[in-house]
C-alpha cells in the first residue's frame, strides 16, 4: 500500500484541517469519515423550501437578484465570435427595452472564446461587485475531463492568460469513482497553480463535479469536501452536458458542506448550480434555499451563481410582466 | 342492491393534460332544474397563463402540418364526437334544459360544423390567397398564414357545444392554437368535448380549454403580449371595449362580440390569417 502514504501537494486548507503529513490515506479516511447523508431527509427539506410563495416586493427583488447572479453561458462546439459577441451584448443589456436592468455577473465560455469575449466587453470587463461583468472560462478538457494533467493545465493556463476572470474545471469523475482521491486532490491543487497570473493575483476556481455521474448523495458530499480542502473558491454542480444536472437536494447538499466549512474554518466558498435550471420560479427556490442554508449574504456574486442561458430570458418575462402589469411573451425578449 | 354513482370532476384542458385550477378554487354547475349537476375547476389567470404557454408551444407543429393533414385531424375529431354523441346529448339537455331532440339536433349540427370547416382546411388558401399580377418575370403569391395563438371567449348562455366548436374549429383550420374561455353556465359539454379532442390525433395545447368566469379571466389574456388574437364571441355581457383596448397594447387582432352562436363562415377562418406576399423569379436565368 505504498501508494496510500504517498505524500499528496500541500493545499493549504487541508493541511490546516488534515494536519502535516497530507498523504491519499489521510484524505481517504477523512472523506469516508463524513457522515452519510440521510436521503429521503435530503429531498424533503428540499421540496419543503420549493414550496415558499415568494410574492410581489420580494419576487422583484429576486428577480433582479437572479440576473445579478447568472453566469450567461454558451457552451456549444457551433459557437462563433459573432455568438459570442451576442452573448457579451446580451450580458451587458439583458433588457433592451428596460435600462434599468441589471447585468449579468459573468459572460461563461470556452477557452478559446475568451479573447473574443474579453474585447466584446471592453470597459465594462471586470468584478461583478463594480456592476461590471467577468468572463468565466471552461478547463481541464471539458465536459470530459479525459485527457492528461499537463493538457489540463496548458488549457488553464491559456485561459487565464487570455484573460478569464474565473476558471471553470471539471474533476476526473472516473479517478473518483475508483476511489482515487488522491489523483483528484492534486490535480484541482495543480489546476489552482495553473490558475495564477504572473503579478501574482488568481482567477477564481470553480471546481464542477458533475454530480449526475456521481450516483450517491455521498459521493456528492464527499466530492464537495475533497474541492473545498483542495482550494476550491467555488463548488459547482454540473457541466449541463449531462442529465441530471441541478437539482435543489443536490445544491442543498453542496450548501451544507460550504456551510460546514465555513462554521469549521470561518472562510466563504462559492456554489453554482448550473444546468436544468429554466424557470425564475426553478431560480427562486435556489435563492430560498441559499437563505435558508448558508444566510442571506452569500447571494452574491461572489459566492452564489446560476449557470444558465434560458432562465435570463424566462426572469426578463417575469420581470416585464410586474413592469408592465400584463403578461409577456418570448416576442420581447431577444433569442440568443 | 343500489349502487353508488360515480360522478366526474370536470377539469380543465391545458396542453393536452387535464389539471385542476392552479389556484384549487371550483364552482358548481347547476342544472337547468336548479339541481347540482357537477363541479367544475374555475381557473384563474396562472391557468391562462399556462394555457397560453402551451398554445405557444404548440404553434410550431400544428401550422407546420400540411393543410391536407390538418383537415383529416380536425374530421378525426368528427368521428370521435359521433361515436359520443349520446353523452353529449345528455349532458346538454341536463344542463340547458332542452328535450333530447333538441340537444341531439345541437351536437348533430356542431359535428356536421367540424366536417364543414375540416373541408376548408386544404382550400381556404386556394380562395384567400392569390398569384398577383406584377409588370415583371416574376411570380408574386400571396398566402394566408395562421396568426399564432388566439384566445376566444366563446359564445354564453346559448347552445354551449355548438357554440363552442362555431368559434375553436374555424380558428384550427389555419393552424392557430387556440385558448377558449368556455360558456361559464354550461361548461359540461366544453370539458367532455375536450376529452374528444385529447383521444382525436390533436396534438396536445392545439387547443386549450378553460372554464370559470370570463369576466376574470378575459382580460389577462387580452393583455397577454404572446396572445396574438382574441374573439370575443360570447364576451357582449363584458367591459368588452376595455378588452379591446387592452389588446390594442400589444397589436393583437380583434374580433368584436356578435349575439347569439355565430354561424359557419369563411371568414371567421380568414380573421385569424396574416398575408404573406412573396417574389419569385419565373425562371433561373
Amino acid at each position: 500500500m505504498t501508494m496510500q502514504t504517498t505524500a499528496l501537494a500541500p493545499a493549504e486548507r487541508a493541511i490546516r484541517v488534515l494536519g502535516g503529513d497530507l498523504t491519499e490515506r489521510s484524505l481517504r479516511q477523512y472523506l469516508e469519515g463524513l457522515s452519510g447523508v440521510d436521503a429521503v431527509g435530503l429531498e424533503q427539506r428540499a421540496a419543503s423550501l420549493a414550496t415558499r410563495s415568494i410574492k410581489t416586493g420580494s419576487k422583484a427583488w429576486a428577480l433582479d437578484r437572479i440576473i445579478e447572479l447568472i453566469d450567461l453561458t454558451t457552451l456549444e462546439g457551433a459557437d462563433t465570435p459573432g455568438k459570442v459577441r451576442s452573448l457579451v451584448a446580451k450580458a451587458l443589456h439583458p433588457d433592451a427595452g428596460d435600462p434599468t436592468t441589471p447585468r449579468v455577473a459573468a459572460v461563461c465560455v470556452y477557452g478559446d472564446m475568451v479573447p473574443v469575449a474579453v474585447e466584446a466587453l471592453g470597459a465594462a470587463h471586470g468584478d461583478p461587485d463594480d456592476g461590471l461583468v467577468s468572463v468565466a472560462a471552461v478547463a481541464t478538457a471539458f465536459p470530459s475531463g479525459r485527457a492528461s494533467l499537463a493538457v489540463k493545465l496548458a488549457d488553464t493556463r491559456d485561459a487565464v492568460a487570455a484573460g478569464a476572470d474565473e476558471i471553470d474545471m471539471v474533476i476526473d469523475r472516473g479517478a473518483f469513482l475508483a476511489g482515487n482521491y488522491g489523483t483528484v486532490f492534486e490535480q484541482i491543487v495543480a489546476v489552482k497553480d495553473a490558475c495564477r497570473r504572473p503579478d501574482g493575483s488568481s482567477a477564481s476556481l470553480k471546481v464542477i463535479l458533475e454530480t449526475g455521474e456521481l450516483n450517491t448523495y455521498d459521493n456528492v458530499r464527499r466530492a464537495s469536501w475533497l474541492s473545498i480542502l483542495a482550494g476550491g473558491d467555488f463548488i459547482k454542480t454540473s457541466t449541463g452536458k449531462v442529465t441530471p444536472a441541478a437539482t435543489l437536494p443536490v445544491t442543498l447538499l453542496m450548501l451544507e458542506a460550504v456551510r460546514d466549512w465555513h462554521r469549521l474554518t470561518g472562510e466563504h466558498v462559492g456554489v453554482k448550480p448550473a444546468g436544468g435550471i429554466r424557470t425564475s420560479k426553478d431560480a427562486v427556490r435556489y435563492l430560498v434555499t441559499v437563505a435558508e442554508t448558508v444566510g442571506e449574504q452569500w447571494l452574491q456574486p461572489h459566492l452564489f451563481r446560476f449557470g444558465a442561458s434560458s432562465l435570463l430570458n424566462d426572469v426578463l418575462l417575469q420581470r416585464q410582466k410586474l413592469r408592465t402589469g400584463h403578461y409577456s411573451g418570448p416576442d420581447y425578449v431577444t433569442i440568443d | 342492491m343500489t349502487r353508488l354513482t360515480i360522478p366526474k370532476t370536470y377539469k380543465l384542458y391545458i396542453g393536452g393534460k387535464f389539471p385542476r385550477s392552479e389556484s384549487g378554487r371550483s364552482y358548481e354547475v347547476l342544472g337547468a332544474d336548479g339541481g347540482f349537476l357537477a363541479n367544475a375547476s374555475l381557473a384563474s389567470r396562472k391557468d391562462a397563463r399556462d394555457a397560453v404557454v402551451a398554445a405557444r408551444a404548440a404553434v410550431p407543429g400544428w401550422s407546420g402540418a400540411t393543410a391536407y393533414n390538418r383537415g383529416q385531424v380536425l374530421y378525426r375529431v368528427a368521428e370521435v364526437l359521433e361515436g359520443r354523441r349520446a353523452q353529449f346529448v345528455q349532458e346538454i339537455s341536463s344542463s340547458e334544459g332542452v328535450t333530447a331532440a333538441e340537444a341531439g339536433r345541437q351536437v348533430d349540427e356542431a359535428i356536421d360544423t367540424w366536417v364543414w370547416y375540416a373541408g376548408w382546411a386544404d382550400k381556404f388558401a386556394q380562395v384567400a390567397g392569390a398569384g398577383n399580377p406584377v409588370a415583371g418575370p416574376y411570380f408574386n403569391l400571396s398566402v394566408p398564414e395562421p396568426t399564432g395563438v388566439v384566445a376566444i371567449v366563446a359564445p354564453q348562455g346559448e347552445a354551449s357545444l355548438l357554440g363552442l366548436v362555431r368559434v375553436v374549429a374555424p380558428a384550427l383550420v389555419a393552424g392557430n392554437a387556440v385558448v377558449v374561455v368556455a360558456d361559464e353556465a354550461h361548461p359540461l359539454s366544453a370539458i367532455s368535448l375536450s376529452e374528444v379532442l385529447a383521444t382525436s390525433d390533436l396534438p396536445g395545447g392545439v387547443v386549450n380549454v378553460l372554464t370559470g368566469s370570463p369576466a376574470e379571466v378575459a382580460p389577462w389574456l387580452a393583455s397577454h403580449s404572446d396572445v396574438d388574437a382574441l374573439d370575443l364571441a360570447g364576451a357582449g355581457a363584458l367591459e368588452w371595449v376595455d378588452l379591446e383596448i387592452a389588446a390594442a397594447e400589444t397589436l393583437t387582432r380583434v374580433m368584436r362580440p356578435e349575439p347569439g352562436v355565430p354561424e359557419r363562415s369563411l371568414d371567421r377562418i380568414l380573421a385569424f390569417t396574416e398575408t404573406k406576399t412573396v417574389w419569385h423569379t419565373k425562371s433561373l436565368i
